[in-house]
C-alpha cells in the first residue's frame, strides 16, 4: 500500500471543519512556512520535484521561480479549481471532503509568492463545493489564518472564491484570468506569460488545486522526503480519478511506483473489469490525452511494464504512448466502440470550444460531424485521412491547448484502432447493431502480487 | 545629444531588415514587403489588442535569435510574436507554412457562405483575396454551413453574420474609437456571433468605421448596398472640413460619372485606413453615410490603389503594383509562371480603361 500524503485523513468524521482538521495537525505548514524566508518555501518547493497537477506537468518550483517581482505592483496567486476534463474528478472530491487543506497550501504558496490576494476559480457547476470553501475560508479567517497579520507574523492575505459559469476553456489559465477579471473567458495571446503580466496585468501564478495542496506535505516534511517517494521526475503522490468500466470507481492516491496493470486488476485500486470482460483500451490522463489499446497500456514499445507515472505515460511519445495529465484515468472494455467514444469527446471539445481562432473553431466541429457520419454508418474510407488531416492542421497552431486536447483524442484514435474506423465505414449496417469488439488487442493477465 | 537608436537584426525568407525593437514579425515583413509579408486577416495595426486569432499570419521561426538561436517548436502568429535579434523567420521558404495556411484558409472558408456574386464586399474583400492566394479549388465540407438569424444594427451598417470570420476588430473600433461599445462576440465556439446584447442599433458618429475594418462581407454599407460592384466604381481622393471632433476629413469617394457610390476611409497597402500626421485617419458617419454630394467635397485626384486584389488588379489606372521579392528571396532565381491570368483572359483586360469613362459602364463600352 502506497504512502498517503492528501488522502490521508480524508475518513475522520469531520475534517472538513477547522477544529478536526486542526486536531489532526492541520495548519502546521503555515506555522512552519512563515517562519521561512519566501524564498526558502520556492526552494523548498524545488527541491520536492512537484510538478503540476493540472495536465502539463511542469515544475511548480520553476513556475513560481519565474514570478516577475516589479516593485509597487501587487502579485497574485490564482488556484485553478475549474476542473472540467471529463474523466477527472479529483479536484472536486479535494475540496469537497477536506478544503482546508487546499487553503493551507494556498496560505504558504501565497506567502512564498508575496500575494496578499488570493484567488480560488472554481467551475460553475461546482456550487455546493464553492459553499463548502467559503465555509473553510470563514473558518480560517476567524481563527486567524486568514486577513490581517495572519498569527502575528505581519503578513496579511485575503482569499476570494469566484466561481465560473460553466466553461471548459476558463481552464486555460489565461482564459481564467480574463473570466475572474469580468470579461469573456477568451484564452489570451502568449507571451506575455501570467507570470509577467497576469490578473490586471500584474504577475501571476496559476496552480491546479491538487498542486497547491501538495504544498502542505511539502513543507511539513521538507522537500527531499517529498522527493523519495515516487521515481525519477514523478515524486510524491498523485491522485488518479478512475472511471469507466472497472469494478471500483472513485479517487485513489497512488505514490506513482506502480503499474498500470496493477492499478486496473488491484482490489486495492480499480478492482478490474466488471463482468469478465476483457481490457480494450484506456485514456490515462482525462480525455484529451491519446488513448492507448490494451497492448500499449500495460506494456511499453519497449516491451516493459508502464508504470502510473509521467516518464512511463508517456513512453514512445504519442506514437506508442499517451500522457499523465490530470490523472482522468477511463476504462474501456471489449464492449466500448471507439469510434462512439472518439465522436463523443469531439462533441465535448467542438461545444467547448471559445471559437476565438479558426482551426479549433471550425476543425472541432467539422470533425464532430464526420465521426457522427461515420458513427450512424454513412461514413466514406476517405473520411478516415480527412479527420487525420483536419486534427494535423488543428494541433498546434491554435492560440491555446484546446485545439490540441481536441486533435490529440481523434489522432491517437485513428492511430491505434483505424480498423475500427474502416470496419464501420464498410458495414454500415451492422455497425448500427453491433460492436466491433475486440480483434487483436490481448488482455493480459493479472496476477496478484506480480 | 541624440540618444543611438538602437535596431535589430531579423531575417525574414533570406532577406534582412534593421527593425526597432518591440517590432512584431509582421511588422518587419511589411516593411521588405511583397510575398515576403504573412497575410492577415484579424489584425490590424491602428487597433490595439487585435490580431493572434485568425492564424492566417502563422510563420516558421528557424532561429529565436543570436543569444538562443534554437527554433520555435510550434508555428507563431507573426503579428504577436516580436523580433528579437539575430531572428530567422520562414515564410514563403517554410515547408511547413504553405501547408498550415491552406489549412487555415480552408478553415475560414469551411462555413463561409462563397455568395460574393451578391456581396457588396467582392472586389476589395480580404478573405477573397487570401483564397486566390492560398486556398485551395475545391472544399472538402460535405455538410450544410452554419448559418445564423438575421439581425438590425441600425440604419446605416447591414450584419451578415454567416459571412464573418470573427476577426473581433470591429469590436477593437467600438472599443477604442466609439464613446460606447454596444455590441460583441456572443455564444461560443462555432456559433460565437458578432451581436448587439439585447437588439439594439449601433448608434454613434464613429461606428462606420466597422464596415472599413470589416475583412469580409460581414458588415457592409446599407447607402451602398446592392447600388454597384466597387470594380465599377471610381475611386477619388477627397476632403472636406468636418466639424465632427475626431473626424480627418479625409476620404475616398467612390463615382460612377458624377455620382457618389459610396465614401470610406483611405486604404494603405495592407487594406488598413491610413494615418494622417501619426493618427489613424478615420471618418465620422457624417462624412461617410449623409455626405454624397461631389460639391461638398474637395476632390484631390485619383485613388492610387495599391492593395493587391484579384479582381480589382487590373481595373485601376493609377495601381501600384505590389514590391516583387520572390527573386530575392529565391537567391536570384525567377519564379517559373505558368500562365498569368490577366494576359491569357480577356475579359480580365478591356480595351478600354475604366477610369476613363465618365459615367455608368456597360458592356457595350468594353467592346469598343
Amino acid at each position: 500500500m502506497g504512502k498517503k500524503l492528501l488522502l490521508e485523513k480524508v475518513h475522520i468524521e469531520g475534517i472538513r471543519h477547522y477544529d478536526v482538521y486542526r486536531r489532526e495537525g492541520g495548519y502546521r505548514s503555515v506555522e512552519k512556512a512563515l517562519k521561512m524566508q519566501p524564498n526558502d518555501i520556492v526552494e523548498e518547493v524545488k527541491k520536492s520535484g512537484l510538478r503540476g497537477r493540472g495536465g502539463a506537468g511542469f515544475p511548480t518550483g520553476m513556475k513560481w521561480s519565474f514570478l516577475a517581482k516589479p516593485d509597487g505592483v501587487p502579485r497574485y496567486l490564482v488556484c485553478n479549481a475549474d476542473e472540467s476534463e471529463p474523466g477527472t474528478f479529483k479536484d472536486r472530491y479535494l475540496m469537497e471532503f477536506i478544503p482546508h487543506i487546499l487553503i493551507e497550501g494556498m496560505i504558504v504558496a501565497s506567502f512564498a509568492l508575496g500575494s496578499n490576494t488570493s484567488y480560488i476559480y472554481i467551475r460553475g457547476e461546482y456550487d455546493w463545493v464553492t459553499d463548502i470553501l467559503e465555509n473553510a475560508i470563514a473558518e480560517a479567517k476567524q481563527n486567524g489564518w486568514l486577513g490581517k497579520n495572519i498569527q502575528g507574523s505581519g503578513y496579511d492575505l485575503e482569499m476570494y472564491v469566484q466561481r465560473g459559469a460553466g466553461a471548459y476553456i476558463c481552464g486555460e489559465e489565461t482564459a481564467l484570468l480574463e473570466s475572474l477579471e469580468g470579461k469573456r473567458g477568451n484564452p489570451r495571446i502568449k507571451p506575455p506569460f501570467p507570470a509577467v503580466k497576469g490578473l490586471w496585468g500584474c504577475p501571476t501564478v496559476v496552480n491546479n488545486v491538487e498542486t497547491l495542496a501538495a504544498v502542505v506535505p511539502i513543507i511539513n516534511e521538507g522537500g527531499e522526503a517529498y522527493a523519495q517517494i515516487g521515481v525519477g521526475k514523478s515524486t510524491g503522490t498523485k491522485l488518479i480519478s478512475a472511471c469507466g468500466n472497472i469494478n471500483k470507481p472513485g479517487i485513489y492516491e497512488i505514490d506513482m511506483t506502480i503499474s498500470v496493470e496493477e492499478f486496473i486488476y488491484s482490489d486495492e485500486y480499480c478492482g478490474g473489469i466488471p463482468n469478465g470482460k476483457k481490457l480494450k483500451a484506456c485514456i490515462p490522463g482525462g480525455s484529451s490525452v491519446p488513448i492507448l489499446p490494451a497492448n500499449l497500456l500495460l506494456t511499453t514499445a519497449k516491451g516493459e511494464k508502464r508504470l502510473m507515472n509521467y516518464e512511463s505515460l508517456s513512453d514512445g511519445g504519442f506514437a506508442t504512448g499517451s500522457m499523465m495529465g490530470s490523472g482522468g484515468f477511463i476504462v474501456l472494455d471489449e464492449d466500448q466502440c471507439i469510434v462512439k467514444h472518439t465522436y463523443t469527446l469531439a462533441r465535448f471539445y467542438r461545444h467547448e470550444s471559445c471559437g476565438q481562432c479558426s482551426p479549433c473553431r471550425e476543425g472541432t466541429g467539422w470533425m464532430e460531424k464526420i465521426l457522427l457520419s461515420i458513427e450512424s454508418g454513412k461514413g466514406k474510407m476517405s473520411d478516415i485521412d480527412l479527420l487525420w488531416d483536419i486534427q494535423r492542421k488543428i494541433e498546434g497552431n491554435t492560440i491555446c491547448p484546446l485545439g490540441d486536447a481536441a486533435a490529440w483524442p481523434v489522432a491517437a484514435a485513428i492511430r491505434h484502432f483505424r480498423d475500427e474506423f474502416e470496419w464501420h465505414v464498410n458495414n454500415p449496417e451492422k455497425c448500427l447493431t453491433e460492436n466491433f469488439g475486440l480483434r487483436h488487442y490481448a488482455d493480459p493477465v493479472y496476477v496478484a502480487g506480480s | 545629444m541624440e540618444a543611438e537608436i538602437k535596431t535589430i537584426k531579423v531575417t525574414i525568407d533570406n532577406i534582412t531588415i534593421d527593425v526597432a525593437p518591440g517590432t512584431s514579425i509582421l511588422q518587419a515583413a511589411r516593411m521588405i514587403g511583397g510575398d515576403v509579408t504573412p497575410p492577415a486577416m484579424c489584425y490590424y495595426s491602428k487597433l490595439e489588442g487585435s490580431g493572434g486569432k485568425c492564424r492566417t499570419c502563422l510563420v516558421e521561426v528557424a532561429a529565436g535569435s543570436t543569444a538562443d538561436p534554437r527554433p520555435m517548436p510550434k508555428l507563431v502568429a507573426s503579428c504577436r510574436t516580436g523580433v528579437m535579434d539575430g531572428m530567422i523567420v520562414k515564410n514563403m521558404t517554410s515547408e511547413k507554412v504553405p501547408d498550415a495556411r491552406a489549412g487555415v484558409v480552408e478553415f475560414l472558408l469551411l462555413n463561409h457562405p462563397l455568395d460574393c456574386p451578391i456581396c457588396d464586399q467582392a472586389g476589395e474583400c480580404h478573405l477573397q483575396d487570401l483564397g486566390y492566394d492560398h486556398g485551395k479549388e475545391g472544399t472538402r465540407y460535405q455538410f450544410a454551413r452554419r448559418t445564423f438569424k438575421k439581425e438590425d444594427i441600425g440604419p446605416y451598417i447591414q450584419l451578415h453574420m454567416t459571412r464573418c470570420i470573427l476577426c473581433y476588430r470591429c469590436t477593437y473600433v467600438a472599443d477604442q474609437i466609439t464613446q460606447k461599445r454596444v455590441h460583441g462576440v456572443v455564444d461560443r465556439g462555432d456559433h460565437a456571433a458578432i451581436s448587439t446584447y439585447i437588439s439594439k442599433a449601433i448608434d454613434n458618429d464613429f461606428s462606420g468605421n466597422m464596415i472599413d475594418v470589416c475583412p469580409v462581407g460581414a458588415l457592409t454599407d446599407k447607402t451602398f448596398r446592392f447600388k454597384n460592384r466597387v470594380w465599377f466604381t471610381k475611386p477619388m481622393d477627397a476632403h472636406r472640413n468636418c466639424q465632427t471632433p475626431g473626424c480627418c476629413g479625409k476620404a475616398t469617394l467612390w463615382l460612377r460619372g458624377d455620382e457618389v457610390f459610396r465614401v470610406t476611409a483611405r486604404k494603405d497597402e495592407w487594406g488598413e485606413v491610413q494615418s494622417f500626421d501619426g493618427k489613424p485617419g478615420w471618418i465620422c458617419n457624417t462624412c461617410r453615410f449623409e455626405t454624397k454630394q461631389t460639391s461638398s467635397w474637395t476632390i484631390e485626384g485619383l485613388t492610387t490603389i495599391s492593395r493587391h486584389s484579384v479582381i480589382g488588379a487590373n481595373k485601376y489606372k493609377t495601381l501600384e503594383m505590389p514590391k516583387e521579392t520572390v527573386k530575392q528571396v529565391m537567391h536570384g532565381q525567377e519564379p517559373k509562371l505558368l500562365m498569368d491570368i490577366h494576359s491569357v483572359s480577356g475579359v480580365n483586360n478591356p480595351d478600354i480603361h475604366l477610369s476613363e469613362i465618365n459615367g455608368p459602364a456597360h458592356s457595350s463600352d468594353f467592346k469598343k
